[in-house]
């Protein structure tokens, strides 16, 4: 079944993302690499992975006809989805706002250019 | 299709994303774990909509994502100025 090889391949590339960045929020040595690593993989790992979820349940949408209960659980998938979309790059600019502000340098950083706009 | 085992997967990186929420050094270092956190916690709840066939686990997983959105806004506003 063609749609089963894909869901599995969808779910092991969210998986392999977000494992990914686990190991970078535990490894990288600063609030900011961090930050790169655990707003952004967790972003992808997530369309992989709700993606995987609607293409199994459009597909029992389709082979059940189309007013089953199925069609709401694809909507409000995609609507999690685009919520996520929307919210993490925002939270994730906030914190790195108010990193910097409120003093915490960048580990073994040769420039900051942020820091010679502020002077 | 193997939900459940994606699930569980999803469980073990929320408890290694603890260990950054406990020991992060700096007060941004435990903000970024706790959003990461809650991440991972809104796509499993989907996935678990999934593996037992149930819509309201993914309306559960839509205002959670929200109010996480708006709790890491307060809370970088906070870290940000020392005050509320």
């Amino acid at each position: 079944m063609a749609l089963d090889i894909i869901t599995y391949i969808l779910i092991a590339i969210g998986c392999f993302f977000n494992i990914l960045a686990v190991v970078g929020l535990l490894r990288f040595p600063d609030v900011y690499t961090r930050l790169h690593a655990g707003t952004k993989c967790t972003t992808f790992g997530s369309i992989f992975l709700i993606l995987a979820v609607v293409i199994q349940s459009v597909y029992t949408w389709v082979t059940e006809g189309l007013s089953s209960p199925q069609s709401v659980l694809t909507i409000h998938a995609l609507i999690a989805l685009v919520a996520i979309l929307l919210t993490n790059p925002t939270s994730a600019h906030a914190m790195s706002r108010a990193a910097h502000r409120s003093g915490v340098k960048p580990a073994k950083a040769v420039t900051d250019d942020l820091e010679k706009e502020k002077a | 299709m193997p939900w459940l085992p994606v699930a569980i997967f999803l469980a073990v990186c929320i408890g290694l994303i603890l260990i950054r929420v406990f020991l992060g050094p700096t007060h941004p270092d435990r903000l970024v774990g706790l959003d990461t956190l809650n991440t991972v916690v809104v796509v499993s709840m989907v996935i678990l909509g999934a593996a037992f066939n149930e819509v309201i686990y993914i309306d559960v997983a839509i205002v959670y994502a929200l109010l996480s959105f708006v709790t890491t806004l307060f809370i970088a506003k906070y870290i940000e100025k020392g005050k509320f």
